[in-house]
């Protein structure tokens, strides 16, 4: 544990170095960051304006949906993206070779090497805005703090599934970054999932992309209204993806043909 | 038999990759319906090496040495035999077994692009589980061999081609590993700098008995370090032996000097046997061994031959013969090119 913890430190502390060889980025991301989201809220406050409850939510809340989107998208701009995203370089350039040869847990290495500060402006403001509509709504910060339980499982489900796409690349070397479309439908986890009509989509978004789980159900526990079982299968959900990670990638490995120079 | 250090056992390995035909019907074809080869990289490939042994893997590009290296460091699944390197088998990748094995790529490069190499070889020393003092007295150990105290402070970026290498095999040996594998380590490095990192492996290998398997383009770099050669030639080890004795086996030719009283024709020459190199009045031929009689007593008495030496070609001309042609007669010889 001290070791992970010594080289979790080496590893952000490199890699914010590295960033911040250029250093005008930060306050761009910041600009992005709000700029991003004020159009989000926006967009959500045009429904509200025309007095569409989304899916029976109110203002306040459907904000909360929108505050833990954003802050998922920091948690994968920060550590997802910027470590994810590499592995097809890795597996195209050959240079998952030096990971694989490291008396290291390959899949530790390859999910936590980098650290991009980048993403931290949403992280903030999403924390922000769902703190902001809490307080409007009257919740506590007891109840934030429990909220994070299942956001923390949110966490690991997207953190799993991104890596099981990004694990195909092991097969499917040329294909352009297929986690992209991964990126694309979590889009949908701006809105509650009872927005979506029910049927086809709240299927699709419950149990093959479960954008459900990933900023509705935080919302309903802060909201005070998470039903104990879905808690509960939320996180299963997350701890059988990641266990399902982990075994995926193992299973590539032996597919892995590796460069050649 | 001296301990040995690695024992590989009929190792095999196929790919199976897809073919595509040229143009767009075959792109079309290559989409819908694709067809796929297997093809045999490593066929049944076995020999031992001992401790302390260094070992130069030969062959042409696309020979199979990169790929065996690869599955004796765990990186590339075998397909067929068996490997054992260090007491453990290379692909279950054991922390015991990583620990005590490096590979350095001449083409590919861990260290952090941005950063100064010192930090590179801070995480490495962390994951290698070394304390600050170990650390510190091997980097500066290594680095006092290969003559880069000052550089590890600057960025990777702004070192040059050859200082970049030195700082990767720094890298690739700070846990002090029993067995190197180096796959192209001088690729694309000038003179100087070669003879460096020759210098250096030669030092390392003699210092902590380190086992070292290298394959290399630069014969200069199996000359200087190698006493035992393997030859791998379409996936299959056909030499095993002294760099010598290459010699032996795949040059049925010699190499005949003729000194000429007279300017003679590349055409008349060339009747004789393959005109290697022609400077003033002084030709090199070269001779089937078996036609190397008949051959003399043809030139002696055909043209006007002031003086005359045979000797054995060059080594590095056997070899850089094999790698071009990329062929091997039916007795398992190299070709020379016939009159």
């Amino acid at each position: 544990m001290r070791r992970t913890l010594r080289l979790l430190r080496l590893f952000w502390g490199t890699s914010i170095a590295a960033e911040m060889e250029y250093r005008s980025n930060f306050l761009m991301s910041a600009f992005t960051s709000i700029g991003g989201l004020v159009g989000a809220v926006f967009g959500l406050h045009l429904f509200y304006r025309g007095g569409i409850l989304l899916g029976g939510w109110r203002w306040e809340e459907a904000l909360m949906v929108l505050g833990w989107f954003t802050v998922l998208t920091g948690v994968s701009r920060t550590l997802l993206t910027a470590n994810l995203g590499r592995i097809v370089d890795h597996v195209q350039r050959g240079t998952l070779d030096f990971v694989l040869l490291k008396p290291v847990d390959a899949q530790f290495w390859l999910s936590t090497r980098r650290l991009s500060p980048w993403g931290i402006p949403d992280l903030v403001f999403g924390l922000g805005l769902v703190l902001w509509a809490g307080v409007k709504r009257g919740v506590s910060l007891v109840d934030v703090l429990v909220a994070l339980v299942p956001l923390a499982g949110s966490v690991v489900t997207l953190y799993s599934l991104w890596f099981i796409l990004a694990t195909t690349t092991i097969w499917y070397v040329k294909i352009y970054n297929v986690t992209e479309v991964l990126n694309s439908l979590l889009e949908a986890g701006r809105f509650p999932v009872t927005a979506f009509p029910a049927g086809l989509y709240r299927f699709v978004f419950t149990f093959v992309v479960p954008v459900a789980f990933l900023t509705t159900l935080p919302a309903e526990v802060l909201l005070g209204r998470g039903r104990l079982t879905l808690i509960a299968f939320g996180l299963g959900l997350a701890l059988a993806l990641f266990v399902a990670s982990r075994a995926f990638f193992r299973f590539a490995l032996r597919y892995y043909t590796s460069a050649s120079s | 038999m001296p301990e040995a250090v690695i024992e590989v056992e009929a190792l095999g390995k196929t790919y199976r990759t897809s073919v595509k035909q040229p143009g767009f019907r075959g792109t079309l074809r290559h989409y819908f319906r694709r067809q796929y080869r297997e093809i045999e990289a490593v066929r049944s490939v076995s020999f031992r090496i001992a401790r302390g042994e260094v070992v130069g893997f030969l062959g042409a590009n696309g020979a199979g040495k990169t790929t065996t290296l690869k599955m004796l460091t765990g990186l590339v699944h075998p397909t067929s035999g068996r490997a054992r390197v260090a007491g453990h088998e290379p692909f279950r990748r054991e922390r015991e077994f990583l620990e005590r094995i490096t590979l350095v790529m001449g083409n590919k490069q861990q260290l952090l692009w941005d950063l100064p190499a010192l930090e590179t070889l801070r995480i490495n020393a962390a994951i290698y589980r070394l304390d600050e003092a170990t650390a510190q007295a091997r980097i500066a150990e290594l680095s006092e061999l290969l003559e880069i105290q000052d550089k590890l402070r600057e960025p990777v970026r702004k070192l040059s081609l050859g200082e970049r290498m030195k700082c990767e095999l720094l890298a690739a040996l700070l846990h002090r590993p029993e067995v190197l594998f180096l796959d192209e380590p001088t690729l694309g490095l000038d003179v100087n700098a070669q003879d460096s990192i020759r210098g250096f492996l030669r030092e390392y290998n003699r210092r902590h008995r380190a086992t070292i398997v290298l394959t290399s383009h630069y014969m200069a770099d199996i000359t200087a370090l190698c006493e035992r050669v393997l030859l791998i030639h379409r996936g299959a080890l056909i030499y095993d032996g002294e760099l010598r004795g290459i010699l032996e086996r795949f040059a049925p030719y010699r190499e005949v000097e003729l000194t000429l009283d007279a300017g003679v024709a590349d055409e008349v020459l060339e009747r004789f046997g393959e005109v290697a190199s022609r400077k003033g009045r002084t030709t090199r031929l070269i001779v089937r061994r078996e036609d190397v009689t008949r051959t003399l007593q043809q030139l002696l008495r055909e043209l006007p031959v002031s003086d005359l030496a045979i000797k054995d070609p060059p080594i590095e001309q056997i070899v850089g013969r094999l790698f071009r042609e990329g062929s091997l007669g039916e007795e398992g010889s190299a070709e020379p090119r016939t009159p």
